[in-house]
């Protein structure tokens, strides 16, 4: 699960990471009031005040979601404007204000599952403030790696050489303590990525008005791992519901694995491989899939009911294929919530049902009964649903 | 032969008393596999599956007094990794961990205990293996293998089931099928399941199944083009069509930055000597066009 920024800084703050000061605002008359707060800061060594949108995905400040302001009324007004956008088809209902760090210098510091070693590993670059990726591609020297040992974590040592190889210079103890800091953000919360891009060393004002150096984490990312929210309660307020389709809430209600893509072949299939082999085959056959759909293993009637209105509920879908390799799961089970699930549906879309393993027999007998159209294997059952796409478009 | 288990496999079932791990020891047990104990804390002294079996209390005292030597883990995820280190504790060197679900940081420590120990952990989130006609340890449905010599290795569940039955539909018998399952971070690899085919005897041909995400399997390839040169080989890799940065079911499928597409799959499979199918029931055809006459 990403999560937005503010909050990605707030988890980190709770861990002792020096972030930068910061307010989120959902309103211009917000947004003004944390800009006079940091407007007035006599740390400030900008005079000026960020305002970024909260939204998640990459490229906010090419789509103009990132901007500075030197007054309140400044301030306000590029709120106002950012609070408008809608960024790669999400609208920003958040704004971060925070003031304008006097960047010195700019690193890069991830800490990631690497999935080769099957243990967590520090990226790390002193060409930070770009994607990573693009370094990887230009410059993959100026990257160092370094893992984590999986029973002792990141001592001191391990902390301090990964400092000096990026190359913090007179920053390599902060550096050092904020490696460790976003280890132990990610044990945490259970987070699958805590990204820090940049990582600035940043000028402010000290006590007298003479600038002072730290390094801080200027912007944030972090992704919490979906398997382990149930024992962090609090992880489910940080979801951002405006980055989900409502389909995505109503298929966790029911525990189904669904995602929306572009296509009008509806696809139910158990099984993630199997769901995703469907979606290829559908392709092949020259049809688009219009959704992965995984309904897991076990599953009874109600949860193929529900599966089916949420295929349904999408009005692009004009035929579905239904692949069942009955395992865990009975496919008599399956059968009998297809029936029950087009007795109550509101529009008529052609399906093409292949049901195997468990119970098939019992499942083709139910499906005869019922008039449904069968396939036996899984190509002919893609070919059969693309040819019933296409018919229901004609 | 067949590897990791067989009809030498003697198996303790964790979470035996539980609904999974009853159903499925059942199943286990219809296909011939010797369930020599059980394991559900608290419930020592009982017996499971109609009085076939005693359960234990702990992991160590089935060891001790029924001589088990492999593990399989029915436990609900909060508990899993804590199965598999019993189970390492124990002194068992095989070990099935079928949960799906477990937070992912739970195993980075449980799969180092587990190579610390010199022992072999298959899963989580995986559906087993079973060596046809002797033993089967997971929930692979029984029912769609046949006896022969294709080692069948893969990372999914139903997917898997799709491509033995394709196979054995064909007249084409499998050696050993391994799950070695979805989740980011598994004990087993393609490249350790490749290893032990490459030994056998029994496994004249190979079948692989990957999915987007990761680079296990352009790791396996790399090895095989150099090992496995002479062995028919094929492979088949799901999520052709699927987007980028999206979990597809399985929490490790996923491509991110780019890396662990489909297409990057199938070249490093092609160019080690693989033929690739575009569906898993062209795996048969496949595999006799690449010279296997099993």
């Amino acid at each position: 699960m990403k999560i937005q920024e503010a909050d990605a800084k707030a988890l980190l703050l709770a861990q002792g990471l020096p972030v930068p000061p910061w307010e989120v605002a959902r309103t211009p008359t917000q947004a003004r009031a944390a800009a006079v707060k940091f407007l007035g800061d006599p740390a400030n060594a900008t005079g000026k005040v960020v305002i970024k949108a909260q939204v998640l995905v990459g490229g906010r400040g090419k789509a103009g979601g990132v901007k500075l302001a030197g007054s309140a009324d400044e301030a306000e007004d590029v709120a106002a404007q950012i609070l408008a956008l809608e960024i790669k088809g999400l609208p920003v209902r958040r704004v971060l204000v925070g003031p304008a760090a006097d960047i010195v210098k700019e690193y890069y510091l991830s800490v990631l599952l690497d999935r080769s070693t099957r243990r967590l590993m520090f990226i790390g670059s002193a060409e930070g403030g770009v994607e990573i990726e693009q370094v990887a591609r230009d410059n993959p020297a100026a990257i160092v790696y370094e893992h984590v040992d999986p029973l002792l974590g990141l001592p001191d040592y391990a902390a301090r050489e990964l400092a000096f190889k990026i190359g913090f210079g007179p920053h390599w103890k902060a550096g050092a303590a904020i490696a460790k800091g976003l280890l132990k953000t990610m044990l945490a919360y259970d987070a699958d990525l805590v990204e820090i891009n940049p990582l600035a060393v940043i000028r402010e004002h000290g006590a007298q008005g003479t600038p002072v150096e730290r390094l801080v984490c200027l912007d944030a990312k972090v992704t919490l791992d979906d398997s382990a929210l149930a024992r962090h309660p609090g992880h489910e307020a940080l979801r951002d519901l405006d980055a989900e389709d409502p389909a995505d809430v109503e298929a966790r209600r029911y525990d189904l694995t669904f995602i929306k893509l572009e296509g009008d072949i509806g696809c139910m299939v158990n099984g993630a491989g199997l769901a995703m082999t469907t979606m290829d085959l559908v392709k092949r056959a020259g049809g688009e899939p219009a959704n992965f759909l995984d309904i897991g293993g076990g599953a009874k009637a109600d949860r193929v009911a529900a599966a089916m209105r949420l295929i349904l509920d999408d009005p692009n879908v004009k035929a579905i294929l239904v692949n069942i390799f009955g395992g865990i799961t009975r496919g008599d089970e399956v059968a009998r919530g297809l029936i029950e699930a087009r007795g109550q549906q509101e529009r008529e879309v052609p399906m093409v049902v292949r049901i195997v393993g468990t119970n098939a027999e019992e499942a083709a007998e139910l499906l005869r009964a019922a008039h449904f159209e069968t396939a036996a294997t899984l190509d002919e059952a893609a070919a059969k649903a693309v040819a019933s796409a296409r018919a229901t478009a004609a | 032969m067949s590897v990791l288990i067989g009809r030498e496999t003697r198996l303790v079932v964790s979470g035996i008393t539980g609904r999974e791990g009853e159903f499925h020891s059942r199943a286990m047990q219809a296909y011939g596999t010797n369930i020599v104990a059980g394991m559900t804390p608290g419930k020592g002294g009982l017996r499971a599956l109609d009085g076939t079996v005693p359960v234990f209390d702990t992991v160590a005292e089935a060891v001790r007094e029924t001589g088990a030597n492999t593990s399989c883990i029915f436990v609900p995820a909060a508990g899993a990794p804590d199965a598999v280190l019993e189970a390492v504790g124990a002194g068992i060197k095989t070990i099935f961990c079928i949960t799906e679900g477990i937070p992912v940081l739970d195993m980075i420590p449980v799969v180092e205990e587990v190579r610390l120990a010199g022992a072999r952990l298959i899963g989580p989130n995986c559906p087993g293996a079973t060596s046809p006609g002797r033993a089967k340890v997971g929930i692979i449905p029984g029912s769609i293998h046949r006896e022969g010599r294709v080692g069948v290795v893969s990372r999914s569940g139903t997917l898997t089931y799709e491509a033995v039955q394709a196979m054995t539909d064909a007249g084409l018998g499998q050696s050993t099928c391994v799950g070695i399952g979805g989740d980011p971070i598994i004990g087993t690899q393609f490249l350790d399941v490749l290893k032990l085919f490459k030994d056998d005897p029994e496994t004249e041909a190979l079948v692989l199944i990957g999915e987007i995400g990761g680079a296990a399997e352009e790791e396996a390839a790399a090895w095989a083009a150099e090992h496995l040169a002479a062995i028919p080989k094929v492979a088949f890799i799901a999520g052709r069509t699927a987007p980028e940065g999206k979990r597809m079911g399985h929490a490790g499928a996923i491509i991110s930055g780019g890396a662990g597409t489909a297409a990057s799959k199938v070249a490093a499979l092609e160019a080690a000597g693989f033929r690739v199918a575009e569906s898993p029931t062209e795996l048969p055809a496949l595999l006799r066009a690449a010279g296997f006459r099993g």
